[in-house]
């Protein structure tokens, strides 16, 4: 498992092709990334800083791992998430599952972003041509968690 | 003594990133928020019904116990990834 909270601006290929690595039994990698969009909510968007809660957001990360791994036979998990200041079209997040089959890998990928978006303590704030405001919550995101819930 | 936190827009509003209480009457992370929306004002962003809440680095309830040397902290609906 690795999980890195950082300023810095990463390569999603080679995320992607280091999950693989020195590992003969994997036999899917699921790799989501998330993009800064020039525009959300009707307004344009230049661009957004991320703030983050230091030392939970580590722990959050980790343990939402953990739950995954609990729930899929994962091999390799990674977790990349950038913070500050971020224009249009940089990647802000990559999630990386490997798994010996894919729906193992799909499925925890898709988990571990829902969860992120709504437990780990990251916080945008988009700056628009009418001034900086904080992105709110949404509900879909929410809702999109709720649906793993074990019953 | 408790440290408090605040986060993203509630940082904003309160004009503070955190500060120390000394609180020993208060049980609760919601006696706490109580006596944080006492003070009138701005604190009143404390109110929201979203509001979420940590207790030593892990997310928690309002109704979570709290203890001497306790980290707290309080922030709006996360919006990562």
């Amino acid at each position: 498992m690795s999980v890195r909270v950082e300023p810095n601006a990463f390569d999603p290929g080679a995320e992607l092709n280091a999950l693989h690595a020195a590992q003969l039994g994997i036999g899917a990698v699921v790799g989501f990334v998330g993009y800064v969009r020039d525009f959300n909510d009707g307004q344009d968007v230049r661009g957004m800083f991320l703030e983050h809660y230091p030392g939970m957001t580590e722990k959050a990360l980790q343990k939402i791992v953990v739950e995954a791994e609990q729930r899929w036979p994962l091999l390799r998990v990674e977790i990349v998430h950038r913070v500050g200041q971020l224009p249009p079209g940089e990647p802000i997040v990559f999630v990386g599952t490997a798994s010996a089959h894919r729906q193992a890998a799909f499925d925890a990928c898709n988990f571990i972003m829902d969860y992120l978006k709504t437990r780990a303590p990251f916080w945008k704030k988009e700056d628009t041509p009418e001034g900086a405001r904080w992105v709110e919550g949404r509900s879909s995101d929410q809702d999109a968690a709720g649906r793993w819930a074990k019953s | 003594m408790i440290r408090v936190q605040y986060f993203a827009r509630y940082r904003e509003v309160l004009g503070i990133d955190g500060e120390q209480l000394q609180l020993a009457a208060l049980s609760s992370l919601d006696q706490l928020r109580e006596h944080l929306l006492s003070r009138g004002g701005v604190w009143q962003v404390l109110a929201e019904q979203n509001l979420m809440c940590a207790r030593n680095q892990e997310l928690c309830s309002l109704d979570s116990e709290l203890a001497d040397g306790d980290e707290v902290a309080f922030f709006p609906t996360v919006t990562g990834g």
